[in-house]
């Protein structure tokens, strides 16, 4: 009896092992924590060319993450990249003139949607749109655009 | 010639054989799965010899494993000068692949062929027959909780490995070789999502303890009853489980992240 009761404490200690483990990486390791998912309010932006960015990329303003891009879609209508931001609730006063960047962390990293706050008093509602924009940085139209000047540069 | 192709049809139809032999036991083991809930005491038992038992060998391994990921993996990303996101590649290799893959083939060679040898020696010595003399089915009193032992025992077995090996990787990352200690659980948690990584390494797993231990269960019960065939059964025991795992493991991962 006392070799089961022995038994029965190790399976526990090793079943309470595990869901420690478990939990350690759900909140240490994976982003659980972070911004619980569907929290928040929707904006739209419309760009000419989003380069590589990935569903589920931060959306920063003053370079703090405030929510994640959620959609990405393609306007056939108007050939633009429509994408749906997912801002958390508690940042509420984004004034309605706020421009929409997509740069790239480092020179290696993902892209991502930097907002820049404009000096509106009207803010944002769920659903509302974003009017300025300003594409990706994609590194070939810029050498091609830099050779090209180069060019027409040296011929004159 | 003809003894040749003789030869190669026996095997073949060996093999067949063997397989269906295979899935009536994983049939009438499920459908004998009532007896974990009647007798909940043989579960536990099961659970320490091969959960329990298997800890430290399994933990070890983990800790060693990220040890030495934490170490390959800054000598590669230091030349691109992006050491912070070390803990990025610790975690995602050890949660999404090494954590459930190198845990299962450790459960194999560990539990596995214990449990292998165990039934196949109470085969030989006739207590399986005995068993049944006495109107004890043996599939149910000896085989379903064995299973059930190893299907819940390995979830929690990878989940230790992984999380053993995140610390190991941060100990070398962190404290030997001096990556930003913000900057490596930060990246982690940023780029690991826990339904895309950590569940779906659970669900490899769990798929991965009921392979093992249905492997183990089968060649151990099918075994030839003498000490030379249990031995033989103890070897196939770790030679199909790990093939066996790693085989899953690509179909899994292509039908979880190959979109």
């Amino acid at each position: 009896m006392q070799r089961q009761r022995l038994i029965e404490i190790g399976v526990g200690a090793f079943m309470a092992l595990g869901l420690l483990a478990l939990f350690f990486l759900a909140m240490q390791v994976s982003n659980l924590s972070a911004a619980g998912s569907g929290e928040g309010y929707h904006l739209k932006a419309r760009f000419q060319n989003i380069g590589s960015l990935k569903v589920r990329a931060a959306v920063t303003m003053a370079g703090v993450p405030i929510g994640r891009v959620e959609r990405i879609e393609f306007d056939q209508d108007s050939y633009e990249a429509l994408v749906t931001l997912r801002i958390e609730s508690r940042y509420d006063r984004i004034p309605e003139d706020t421009f929409a960047n997509i740069f790239t962390a480092g020179l290696l990293g993902e892209q991502y949607v930097g907002l820049d706050p404009g000096g509106s008093d009207e803010y944002l509602k769920d659903g509302d749109t974003l009017e300025h924009t300003q594409s990706a940085l994609v590194l070939e139209q810029i050498i091609g655009q830099f050779l090209f000047d180069k060019a027409a540069g040296g011929g004159k | 010639m003809l003894d040749a192709l003789a030869h190669l049809g026996r095997a073949g139809i060996g093999a067949i054989r063997r397989l269906g032999r295979g899935h009536l036991l994983a049939a009438s083991m499920l459908l004998g799965s009532g007896e974990v809930l009647r007798r909940p005491g043989l579960l536990v038992t099961q659970l320490h010899s091969v959960g329990v038992l298997s800890l430290v060998i399994v933990g070890v391994s983990g800790l060693f494993v990220g040890m030495v990921l934490g170490l390959q993996g800054y000598h590669v990303l230091s030349q691109f000068g992006s050491a912070q996101s070390l803990g990025v590649v610790v975690a995602a290799s050890l949660v999404r692949e090494l954590g459930p893959v190198v845990a299962a083939l450790l459960f194999a060679g560990r539990a596995g062929s214990a449990l292998t040898a165990e039934i196949g020696l109470m085969k030989a010595t006739e207590q399986l027959s005995g068993l049944e003399m006495m109107a004890v089915d043996p599939i149910r009193r000896i085989l379903v909780p064995r299973l059930y032992a190893g299907f819940l025992a390995m979830p929690v077995l990878a989940a230790l490995f992984s999380a053993v090996g995140v610390l190991g990787g941060w100990f070398v990352g962190v404290g030997l070789l001096g990556v930003d200690d913000g900057a490596f659980w930060s990246q982690m948690q940023a780029k690991i999502d826990f339904h895309e990584d950590v569940v779906n390494g659970v669900v490899k797993s769990l798929v991965f303890g009921f392979v093992c231990t249905w492997i183990a269960l089968f060649q151990g019960y099918d075994a030839v009853p003498t000490s030379a065939g249990v031995g033989r059964a103890t070897t196939r025991t770790v030679v199909h489980s790990s093939l066996a795992v790693l085989g899953l493991d690509f179909v899994l991962t292509a039908l979880m992240f190959g979109d």
